[in-house]
């Protein structure tokens, strides 16, 4: 890196159009979706889920820099939350989903008081337990989750008589949330909070030598992760009609941590890229048939290798923005 | 007027007595400087403190509020903060941001004001944002506002660290030998930057090595070795007590075979 003096405004426009790039792409994608509908609807419509999940996650592992393999758990808490009470007791789908990210901010609270004491991989272990247990509460309570069964019979999302059915009024939908999610992410960036996350992710003892509350800004940033990891659940649930104990399960975990660690971790648009690109991959390689899953792994390890900090840091002026 | 008091501070590590029993006061007025050879208890001293490690026996206080073994951010909030030996930038940050960072005692925005960005929290960002700029001035780092912290040479990071404690608007600073390796240009402006930082009143105490930037900038010095106070007083008169000359200089004696005064700056 050159020591340049500050960037004069010639210079400045191009970095800026550049970094719209990864929001173009997303664009593009949906839009795409949008026209031929279908099976490209509903993969795009999952990819947009994800993103609101891993934006949540960011927030967490990017901008405060700690790690937590159990946001399934608050995913799980906000889905089934939706679930039980739109389809066992009637509620309206936004008053339940409401509850829903209420009552896994709770949890995460009553959660992350303790096990945000543990650091790096023990901070890790303690977390993974969190999704595990949640997972064998959806499993074993079957009178409330009907256990591998599962809910279905689940409303379209909606508001009094607007229901939305169809996939483009789906896809609209979730790329606003999508929209309003990214943007709360680079408000906080920009902001006093945001830069004591980042203080937090960068040296704990010196963001506590500059009187910067460190236990408290990672609770935050947790509970914040689990607020949007409850809507992602809840939002998942009305689109597909159903839920089990699979969709929040492991898998969940390590295709999020794809999505951020390919999207860019960290970045405001990394989530949304990660989300698209880890969802529309395997789908790009159907052709190889047999092979599709050594393509997609081969393609992902190409990736990490050559934008080891994520395809949206290629497009930002410093490593993160 | 005293800042800052410390009585009969100690902190044992097992067996190891690191910080034995010191007592001395900071006035508000100036800058003064703790210094003593190798492992004579320097760090250990700052980190009790600064809070980061509670003192096994004795009593802090900081303006007459008794701070001994209080949380960090508890004590930097009080006023009272510090800079490290090792410097610790928030390397991801630009310049700017770490400046930034340092005004977060300043400022009482949180969640909601960084996503509703009412009036209010616009107001206090252009502050930050103005502040900052003008530490950056003060410390010569107005030219690499937006470069990278970690893109910047091992001095201009020293000065950094020191706009960014300034930034939290303490009044006292600790400096934990903040002239380590810095040539002696670099080490004569930070001499000149630590004597402005006194004189607009924020009070200094700085660990120190290098005995040039100690005589030339410090007001009052306390010699320590083995974790006691040794010694106390102006620059010259320390550097003519017997004991101080015993310690760095060594009387004979194998239990007083100590490192030299113009030593390695790292230790």
């Amino acid at each position: 890196m050159t020591i340049s003096p500050s960037i004069t405004s010639p210079e400045r426009r191009p970095v800026r159009l550049v970094g719209l790039l990864p929001w173009l792409f997303a664009a593009v994608v949906v839009g795409y979706a949008m026209v031929v509908g279908g099976y490209a609807a509903t993969v795009v419509s999952f990819a947009l889920i994800y993103a609101v999940f891993v934006t949540g996650l960011n927030l967490f592992m990017g901008f405060a820099a700690q790690v937590s393999f159990g946001q399934n758990a608050f995913a799980a808490i906000g889905g089934y939350l939706s679930a039980v009470l739109t389809a066992s007791h009637g509620w309206a789908p936004v008053p339940a989903m409401l509850l829903g990210i209420a009552a896994a901010v709770l949890v995460a609270a009553i959660v992350g008081f303790p096990t945000l004491r543990l650091k790096g991989h023990y901070l890790a272990m303690g977390t993974l337990a969190i999704g595990l247990i949640t997972y064998e509460i959806t499993v074993e309570w079957q009178s409330v989750t009907q256990g591998y069964m599962g809910i279905s019979g689940i409303p379209p999302f909606g508001i009094g008589p607007y229901e939305v059915t169809s996939d483009r009024g789906q896809l609209i939908l979730l790329s606003l949330v999508v929209a309003a999610c990214a943007f709360a992410a680079a408000r906080i960036r920009r902001s006093r909070f945001g830069r004591a996350l980042s203080a937090v992710a960068g040296s704990e003892e010196a963001a506590m030598a500059l009187g910067i509350e460190v236990a408290r800004y990672k609770l935050l940033a947790f509970l914040l992760s689990a607020g949007f990891a409850a809507l992602a659940g809840s939002l998942f649930v009305h689109v597909v009609g159903f839920v089990s104990p699979e969709v929040f399960g492991l898998h969940m975990v390590i295709v999020t941590f794809t999505m951020l660690y390919v999207g860019g971790i960290g970045t405001v648009a990394g989530p949304l890229v990660g989300a698209l690109i880890v969802s529309l991959l395997p789908e790009t390689f159907r052709a190889f048939k047999d092979y599709q899953d050594l393509a997609y792994g081969a393609v992902l390890i190409v990736l990490l290798i050559y934008a080891p900090r994520g395809l949206a840091s290629l497009f930002s002026p410093r490593g993160r923005s | 007027m005293t800042r800052l008091r410390l009585e009969g501070v100690t902190r044992r590590f097992g067996g190891l007595v690191a910080v034995d029993d010191v007592s001395f006061d900071v006035p508000a007025e100036g800058v003064t400087a703790v210094i003593g050879p190798n492992g004579a208890g320097k760090t250990t001293l700052f980190n009790l403190i600064s809070g980061f490690l509670p003192p096994s026996a004795g009593r802090i206080t900081f303006e007459g509020r008794d701070i001994t073994g209080r949380p960090p951010a508890e004590i930097a909030a009080g006023g009272l903060v510090r800079t490290f030996q090792l410097v610790k930038l928030f390397e991801d940050l630009s310049v700017l941001d770490n400046v930034k960072v340092g005004c977060h005692l300043r400022g009482k925005a949180g969640l909601f004001a960084a996503l509703l960005r009412p009036a209010s929290a616009r107001r206090e960002e252009q502050a930050v944002e103005a502040r900052s700029r003008e530490l950056l001035a003060f410390a010569g780092l107005a030219a690499m506002a937006d470069e990278p912290a970690s893109a910047l040479p091992y001095g201009r990071q020293r000065m950094l660290e020191l706009a960014r404690a300034m930034a939290a608007g303490p009044r006292l600073i600790l400096l934990d030998e903040p002239a380590a390796g810095l040539n002696t240009e670099e080490s004569a402006a930070l001499s000149r930057i630590i004597r402005r930082i006194a004189e607009d009143g924020t009070s200094v105490l700085l660990i120190e090595h290098d005995m040039t930037l100690v005589m030339n900038t410090a007001d009052r010095v306390v010699v320590v070795d083995f974790g006691r106070k040794i010694a106390q007083g102006t620059p010259a008169q320390v550097r003519a007590d017997p004991a101080v000359i015993a310690a760095y200089l060594g009387t004979g004696k194998p239990s007083a075979d100590k490192p030299a005064v113009q030593e390695a700056p790292h230790g």
